[in-house]
Protein backbone atom coordinates (compact mmCIF):
# COMPACT_ATOMS: atom_id res chain seq x y z
CA UNK A 1 0.00 0.00 0.00
CA UNK A 2 1.16 3.82 -0.89
CA UNK A 3 1.88 6.10 1.73
CA UNK A 4 0.26 9.19 0.60
CA UNK A 5 1.09 12.31 1.09
CA UNK A 6 -1.84 15.37 -0.03
CA UNK A 7 -3.50 18.48 0.39
CA UNK A 8 -7.58 19.74 -0.37
CA UNK A 9 -5.66 21.24 -3.44
CA UNK A 10 -4.67 17.41 -4.58
CA UNK A 11 -7.61 15.72 -3.15
CA UNK A 12 -9.61 17.88 -5.73
CA UNK A 13 -7.65 16.94 -8.44
CA UNK A 14 -8.26 13.17 -7.53
CA UNK A 15 -12.20 14.19 -7.27
CA UNK A 16 -12.59 15.64 -10.60
CA UNK A 17 -12.27 11.91 -12.25
CA UNK A 18 -15.24 11.36 -10.09
CA UNK A 19 -18.34 11.76 -12.72
CA UNK A 20 -21.56 11.35 -12.43
CA UNK A 21 -23.02 7.81 -13.18
CA UNK A 22 -26.00 9.26 -15.64
CA UNK A 23 -24.20 11.51 -17.35
CA UNK A 24 -20.43 10.95 -17.41
CA UNK A 25 -19.35 13.70 -18.86
CA UNK A 26 -20.15 16.17 -15.98
CA UNK A 27 -17.85 15.62 -13.37
CA UNK A 28 -18.86 16.21 -9.40
CA UNK A 29 -16.87 19.79 -9.78
CA UNK A 30 -18.69 20.20 -13.08
CA UNK A 31 -21.97 20.11 -11.62
CA UNK A 32 -21.32 22.09 -8.59
CA UNK A 33 -22.14 19.69 -5.88
CA UNK A 34 -18.20 19.26 -4.28
CA UNK A 35 -18.62 21.91 -1.55
CA UNK A 36 -16.01 21.40 0.72
CA UNK A 37 -12.97 19.04 0.64
CA UNK A 38 -11.33 19.26 4.71
CA UNK A 39 -8.35 17.21 6.26
CA UNK A 40 -9.19 17.07 10.24
CA UNK A 41 -6.51 15.05 11.53
CA UNK A 42 -5.12 13.14 8.03
CA UNK A 43 -8.60 12.10 7.91
CA UNK A 44 -10.47 13.38 4.61
CA UNK A 45 -13.77 15.16 4.94
CA UNK A 46 -15.64 15.25 1.82
CA UNK A 47 -18.45 17.29 1.86
CA UNK A 48 -20.88 16.90 -0.95
CA UNK A 49 -24.57 18.52 -2.07
CA UNK A 50 -27.40 16.05 -3.04
CA UNK A 51 -29.41 17.44 -6.15
CA UNK A 52 -32.52 16.22 -6.36
CA UNK A 53 -34.01 14.39 -3.38
CA UNK A 54 -35.26 11.38 -5.42
CA UNK A 55 -31.56 11.23 -7.38
CA UNK A 56 -30.27 7.84 -6.72
CA UNK A 57 -27.10 8.80 -8.22
CA UNK A 58 -25.89 10.04 -5.13
CA UNK A 59 -24.78 6.91 -3.37
CA UNK A 60 -23.22 5.67 -6.42
CA UNK A 61 -21.16 9.12 -6.34
CA UNK A 62 -20.48 8.57 -2.41
CA UNK A 63 -18.81 5.45 -3.37
CA UNK A 64 -17.15 6.27 -6.10
CA UNK A 65 -15.59 9.45 -4.32
CA UNK A 66 -14.06 6.89 -1.78
CA UNK A 67 -12.54 4.48 -4.32
CA UNK A 68 -10.87 7.14 -6.73
CA UNK A 69 -9.49 8.33 -3.26
CA UNK A 70 -8.85 4.62 -1.91
CA UNK A 71 -6.99 4.21 -5.33
CA UNK A 72 -4.28 6.97 -4.68
CA UNK A 73 -3.96 5.27 -1.33
CA UNK A 74 -6.52 7.62 0.50
CA UNK A 75 -8.83 5.21 2.84
CA UNK A 76 -9.88 7.56 6.06
CA UNK A 77 -12.30 9.18 4.26
CA UNK A 78 -15.53 10.73 5.41
CA UNK A 79 -18.34 11.58 2.83
CA UNK A 80 -20.44 13.65 4.26
CA UNK A 81 -24.02 15.17 2.54
CA UNK A 82 -24.34 19.15 3.59
CA UNK A 83 -28.28 19.83 2.44
CA UNK A 84 -27.83 23.11 3.10
CA UNK A 85 -28.07 25.45 1.43
CA UNK A 86 -30.04 23.19 -1.54
CA UNK A 87 -28.36 22.58 -4.89
CA UNK A 88 -29.49 24.60 -8.04
CA UNK A 89 -28.75 24.32 -11.35
CA UNK A 90 -27.14 28.10 -11.02
CA UNK A 91 -24.03 25.98 -9.44
CA UNK A 92 -23.52 23.95 -12.93
CA UNK A 93 -20.23 25.63 -14.20
CA UNK A 94 -20.19 27.32 -17.82
CA UNK A 95 -17.79 23.98 -18.82
CA UNK A 96 -20.47 22.06 -17.54
CA UNK A 97 -22.68 23.73 -20.00
CA UNK A 98 -20.79 23.19 -22.96
CA UNK A 99 -20.17 19.45 -22.26
CA UNK A 100 -23.57 18.89 -22.11
CA UNK A 101 -24.89 20.45 -25.29
CA UNK A 102 -22.03 18.57 -26.69
CA UNK A 103 -23.46 15.49 -25.48
CA UNK A 104 -26.95 15.81 -26.77
CA UNK A 105 -28.71 17.52 -23.58
CA UNK A 106 -29.73 20.90 -23.69
CA UNK A 107 -28.20 22.89 -20.68
CA UNK A 108 -30.32 24.09 -17.60
CA UNK A 109 -32.45 27.17 -18.93
CA UNK A 110 -36.14 28.58 -18.65
CA UNK A 111 -38.50 26.50 -20.59
CA UNK A 112 -39.19 28.67 -23.31
CA UNK A 113 -35.50 29.69 -24.21
CA UNK A 114 -34.19 25.86 -24.61
CA UNK A 115 -32.47 25.30 -28.31
CA UNK A 116 -31.95 21.57 -29.78
CA UNK A 117 -28.45 21.00 -28.89
CA UNK A 118 -28.46 19.45 -32.25
CA UNK A 119 -29.28 21.79 -35.08
CA UNK A 120 -29.58 24.59 -32.29
CA UNK A 121 -32.97 25.85 -33.33
CA UNK A 122 -35.64 27.45 -30.56
CA UNK A 123 -38.77 26.57 -29.59
CA UNK A 124 -38.36 22.58 -28.80
CA UNK A 125 -41.96 21.20 -27.98
CA UNK A 126 -41.94 19.50 -24.56
CA UNK A 127 -42.93 15.85 -24.20
CA UNK A 128 -42.87 14.99 -20.76
CA UNK A 129 -41.57 16.95 -17.54
CA UNK A 130 -40.51 13.86 -16.18
CA UNK A 131 -38.10 12.14 -18.33
CA UNK A 132 -35.16 9.67 -18.00
CA UNK A 133 -33.68 10.90 -14.64
CA UNK A 134 -34.96 13.29 -12.34
CA UNK A 135 -33.10 16.14 -13.45
CA UNK A 136 -34.49 15.64 -17.50
CA UNK A 137 -37.25 16.59 -19.39
CA UNK A 138 -37.91 14.77 -23.24
CA UNK A 139 -38.51 17.46 -25.45
CA UNK A 140 -38.65 17.19 -29.25
CA UNK A 141 -36.96 19.79 -31.61
CA UNK A 142 -39.36 21.22 -34.11
CA UNK A 143 -36.84 22.37 -36.98
CA UNK A 144 -34.63 18.98 -37.48
CA UNK A 145 -37.56 16.68 -35.44
CA UNK A 146 -35.31 14.69 -33.09
CA UNK A 147 -36.07 14.12 -29.64
CA UNK A 148 -33.65 15.22 -27.05
CA UNK A 149 -33.12 15.29 -22.81
CA UNK A 150 -33.30 19.03 -21.39
CA UNK A 151 -31.58 19.41 -18.10
CA UNK A 152 -34.20 21.23 -16.32
CA UNK A 153 -33.37 24.53 -14.41
CA UNK A 154 -34.02 23.44 -10.65
CA UNK B 1 -43.18 16.48 13.97
CA UNK B 2 -40.28 16.38 11.57
CA UNK B 3 -40.78 12.44 12.00
CA UNK B 4 -44.96 13.11 10.81
CA UNK B 5 -43.80 14.89 7.81
CA UNK B 6 -40.92 12.07 7.09
CA UNK B 7 -43.79 9.53 7.59
CA UNK B 8 -46.17 11.28 4.58
CA UNK B 9 -42.91 11.71 2.27
CA UNK B 10 -42.54 7.54 3.13
CA UNK B 11 -46.09 7.04 2.68
CA UNK B 12 -46.64 8.81 -0.52
CA UNK B 13 -43.56 7.29 -1.93
CA UNK B 14 -44.83 3.52 -1.37
CA UNK B 15 -48.36 4.13 -2.72
CA UNK B 16 -47.41 5.61 -5.53
CA UNK B 17 -44.45 3.05 -5.79
CA UNK B 18 -47.23 0.28 -6.62
CA UNK B 19 -48.49 2.27 -9.64
CA UNK B 20 -44.77 1.76 -11.28
CA UNK B 21 -44.91 -0.47 -14.57
CA UNK B 22 -48.88 -0.25 -13.80
CA UNK B 23 -49.48 3.29 -14.77
CA UNK B 24 -52.23 4.58 -17.91
CA UNK B 25 -49.21 4.99 -19.72
CA UNK B 26 -45.64 5.09 -19.88
CA UNK B 27 -45.14 9.03 -19.29
CA UNK B 28 -47.57 8.56 -16.48
CA UNK B 29 -45.39 5.85 -15.38
CA UNK B 30 -42.82 7.38 -15.31
CA UNK B 31 -43.48 10.67 -13.40
CA UNK B 32 -45.07 8.87 -11.00
CA UNK B 33 -42.31 6.78 -10.56
CA UNK B 34 -40.37 10.35 -10.30
CA UNK B 35 -42.42 11.87 -7.87
CA UNK B 36 -42.40 7.87 -5.87
CA UNK B 37 -38.67 8.69 -5.60
CA UNK B 38 -38.59 12.12 -4.25
CA UNK B 39 -40.53 11.67 -1.71
CA UNK B 40 -38.66 8.27 -0.54
CA UNK B 41 -35.48 10.86 -0.96
CA UNK B 42 -37.55 13.28 1.49
CA UNK B 43 -38.28 10.64 3.46
CA UNK B 44 -34.74 9.56 3.91
CA UNK B 45 -33.07 12.86 4.51
CA UNK B 46 -35.86 13.44 6.81
CA UNK B 47 -35.40 10.44 9.00
CA UNK B 48 -32.02 10.36 9.19
CA UNK B 49 -31.58 14.27 10.31
CA UNK B 50 -34.14 13.75 12.82
CA UNK B 51 -32.64 10.20 14.25
CA UNK B 52 -29.65 12.53 14.15
CA UNK B 53 -31.25 14.92 16.40
CA UNK B 54 -32.34 12.62 18.73
CA UNK B 55 -28.93 11.04 19.14
CA UNK B 56 -30.41 7.57 20.14
CA UNK B 57 -28.38 5.62 17.25
CA UNK B 58 -31.59 4.85 15.52
CA UNK B 59 -31.01 5.31 12.11
CA UNK B 60 -33.25 5.37 9.09
CA UNK B 61 -34.01 2.15 8.68
CA UNK B 62 -35.22 1.81 12.37
CA UNK B 63 -37.82 4.38 11.44
CA UNK B 64 -39.08 3.65 8.34
CA UNK B 65 -38.79 -0.29 8.62
CA UNK B 66 -39.59 -1.21 12.08
CA UNK B 67 -42.42 1.11 13.49
CA UNK B 68 -46.03 -0.16 13.39
CA UNK B 69 -49.18 1.71 12.56
CA UNK B 70 -49.70 3.50 15.60
CA UNK B 71 -46.01 4.86 15.70
CA UNK B 72 -46.60 6.48 11.96
CA UNK B 73 -47.97 9.66 12.20
CA UNK B 74 -48.59 10.33 8.29
CA UNK B 75 -51.70 11.64 7.19
CA UNK B 76 -55.00 9.29 6.35
CA UNK B 77 -54.90 11.69 3.18
CA UNK B 78 -51.57 9.88 1.53
CA UNK B 79 -52.31 5.93 2.96
CA UNK B 80 -55.57 5.94 0.64
CA UNK B 81 -55.53 3.40 -1.91
CA UNK B 82 -54.84 4.32 -5.56
CA UNK B 83 -58.02 3.42 -6.77
CA UNK B 84 -58.57 4.51 -10.34
CA UNK B 85 -56.45 7.20 -11.85
CA UNK B 86 -58.76 10.00 -10.35
CA UNK B 87 -58.94 8.39 -6.89
CA UNK B 88 -54.80 8.87 -7.35
CA UNK B 89 -54.45 12.33 -8.88
CA UNK B 90 -56.89 14.16 -6.75
CA UNK B 91 -54.89 12.68 -3.74
CA UNK B 92 -52.32 13.69 -4.88
CA UNK B 93 -53.27 17.09 -5.86
CA UNK B 94 -54.62 17.67 -2.25
CA UNK B 95 -51.62 16.52 -0.96
CA UNK B 96 -49.23 18.60 -3.21
CA UNK B 97 -51.35 21.68 -2.80
CA UNK B 98 -50.73 21.44 0.97
CA UNK B 99 -46.97 20.20 0.67
CA UNK B 100 -45.89 23.77 -1.40
CA UNK B 101 -47.08 25.27 1.63
CA UNK B 102 -45.18 22.84 3.97
CA UNK B 103 -42.10 23.43 2.59
CA UNK B 104 -42.31 27.24 1.74
CA UNK B 105 -42.71 27.50 5.35
CA UNK B 106 -39.68 25.15 5.96
CA UNK B 107 -37.37 26.54 3.36
CA UNK B 108 -37.16 29.43 6.37
CA UNK B 109 -36.56 26.97 9.46
CA UNK B 110 -33.95 28.00 11.87
CA UNK B 111 -32.87 24.50 11.16
CA UNK B 112 -30.41 24.68 8.51
CA UNK B 113 -30.08 20.85 7.36
CA UNK B 114 -34.53 21.43 7.51
CA UNK B 115 -34.40 24.25 5.17
CA UNK B 116 -32.42 23.16 2.80
CA UNK B 117 -34.07 19.91 2.81
CA UNK B 118 -37.13 22.04 2.17
CA UNK B 119 -35.91 24.32 -0.50
CA UNK B 120 -34.97 21.57 -2.59
CA UNK B 121 -38.16 19.67 -2.02
CA UNK B 122 -40.35 22.88 -2.62
CA UNK B 123 -38.41 22.90 -6.10
CA UNK B 124 -39.82 19.34 -7.10
CA UNK B 125 -42.91 19.66 -5.34
CA UNK B 126 -44.08 22.63 -8.40
CA UNK B 127 -43.14 19.80 -10.60
CA UNK B 128 -45.31 17.23 -8.65
CA UNK B 129 -48.67 19.90 -8.56
CA UNK B 130 -48.11 20.78 -12.03
CA UNK B 131 -48.85 16.83 -13.07
CA UNK B 132 -51.51 16.33 -10.70
CA UNK B 133 -53.10 19.39 -11.07
CA UNK B 134 -53.21 19.22 -14.53
CA UNK B 135 -54.21 15.63 -14.40
CA UNK B 136 -57.08 16.80 -12.76
CA UNK B 137 -58.18 19.78 -14.72
CA UNK B 138 -57.83 17.41 -17.57
CA UNK B 139 -59.88 14.50 -16.02
CA UNK B 140 -62.57 17.26 -14.41
CA UNK B 141 -63.27 19.21 -18.07
CA UNK B 142 -62.87 15.82 -19.77
CA UNK B 143 -65.14 13.32 -20.52
CA UNK B 144 -68.94 12.41 -18.91
CA UNK B 145 -67.16 9.68 -17.19
CA UNK B 146 -63.72 11.35 -15.93
CA UNK B 147 -65.77 13.93 -14.81
CA UNK B 148 -67.94 11.52 -12.76
CA UNK B 149 -65.08 9.72 -11.39
CA UNK B 150 -63.12 12.91 -10.50
CA UNK B 151 -65.87 14.43 -8.85
CA UNK B 152 -66.51 11.00 -6.85
CA UNK B 153 -62.92 10.76 -5.73
CA UNK B 154 -62.94 14.72 -4.56
CA UNK B 155 -66.51 13.74 -2.76
CA UNK B 156 -64.62 10.45 -1.38
CA UNK B 157 -61.17 12.14 -0.08
CA UNK B 158 -62.51 15.60 1.14
CA UNK B 159 -63.00 13.92 4.74
CA UNK B 160 -59.49 13.47 5.04
CA UNK B 161 -58.45 17.45 4.51
CA UNK B 162 -59.21 18.84 7.79
CA UNK B 163 -56.18 17.15 9.07
CA UNK B 164 -54.04 18.73 6.81
CA UNK B 165 -54.45 22.28 9.07
CA UNK B 166 -53.44 20.84 12.46
CA UNK B 167 -50.79 23.22 13.75
CA UNK B 168 -50.07 25.40 10.79
CA UNK B 169 -51.87 28.01 8.99
CA UNK B 170 -51.82 26.99 5.96
CA UNK B 171 -55.97 26.65 5.24
CA UNK B 172 -56.83 29.99 3.75
CA UNK B 173 -53.62 29.44 0.88
CA UNK B 174 -54.65 25.96 0.05
CA UNK B 175 -58.20 26.70 0.01
CA UNK B 176 -57.48 29.83 -2.72
CA UNK B 177 -55.45 27.00 -4.66
CA UNK B 178 -57.33 24.50 -4.75
CA UNK B 179 -60.65 26.13 -5.78
CA UNK B 180 -58.94 27.31 -8.52
CA UNK B 181 -57.90 23.96 -9.74
CA UNK B 182 -61.32 22.49 -8.76
CA UNK B 183 -62.95 25.60 -10.83
CA UNK B 184 -60.92 25.36 -13.81
CA UNK B 185 -61.71 21.33 -14.04
CA UNK B 186 -65.77 22.26 -13.50
CA UNK B 187 -65.97 20.26 -10.74
CA UNK B 188 -67.61 21.04 -7.27
CA UNK B 189 -66.22 21.89 -3.97
CA UNK B 190 -67.82 19.38 -1.72
CA UNK B 191 -69.32 20.77 1.12
CA UNK B 192 -69.73 17.57 3.43
CA UNK B 193 -68.79 18.08 6.90
CA UNK B 194 -67.71 14.84 8.11
CA UNK B 195 -64.21 14.85 8.73
CA UNK B 196 -62.02 12.11 9.54
CA UNK B 197 -58.64 13.08 11.50
CA UNK B 198 -55.91 10.77 13.69
CA UNK B 199 -53.50 10.27 11.44
CA UNK B 200 -50.84 12.39 13.53
CA UNK B 201 -51.78 10.27 16.64
CA UNK B 202 -51.22 7.31 15.41
CA UNK B 203 -55.00 6.34 14.61
CA UNK B 204 -55.69 5.43 11.36
CA UNK B 205 -57.63 4.35 8.49
CA UNK B 206 -57.32 0.38 7.33
CA UNK B 207 -55.19 0.82 4.72
CA UNK B 208 -51.80 1.62 6.32
CA UNK B 209 -51.34 -1.82 7.86
CA UNK B 210 -51.55 -3.25 4.49
CA UNK B 211 -49.20 -0.84 2.89
CA UNK B 212 -46.99 -0.97 5.51
CA UNK B 213 -46.96 -5.17 5.68
CA UNK B 214 -46.12 -4.73 2.10
CA UNK B 215 -43.45 -2.84 2.66
CA UNK B 216 -41.41 -4.02 5.74
CA UNK B 217 -42.18 -7.85 5.10
CA UNK B 218 -38.21 -8.44 4.04
CA UNK B 219 -36.98 -6.36 7.03
CA UNK B 220 -39.31 -8.06 9.42
CA UNK B 221 -38.96 -11.36 7.79
CA UNK B 222 -34.82 -11.07 7.76
CA UNK B 223 -34.13 -8.73 10.28
CA UNK B 224 -30.85 -6.20 9.76
CA UNK B 225 -30.87 -7.12 5.89
CA UNK B 226 -28.70 -5.06 3.40
CA UNK B 227 -28.58 -4.69 0.05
Amino acid sequence: MRTATYDATSIREVLNRVVDPEIPVLTIEDLGILRRVDIIDDRVRVSITPTYSGCPAMRQIEDDVRSALADEGINDVDVRMVHFPAWTTDWITEDGHRKLANFGIAPPTTEIEVVCPRCEASSPNMIARFGSTACKALMVCSSCGEPFDYFKEF
Amino acid sequence: MLISHADDNMVAAQRLGELISNAPELEIDIAIGNTALDHLGVARALYTHATGVEGKGRGEDDLAMLRTERDYSNLLLVEQPNGDFAQTMVRQFLFDSYQGELWRELAESDDETVAGIAARALKENAYHWRFSSGWVIRLGDGTLESHHRTQAALDDLWQYTEELFENNHYRSAWERTVAAVVEEATLDLPNDPYQRTGGRSGFHTEHLGFLLAEMQWMQRSYPGLEW
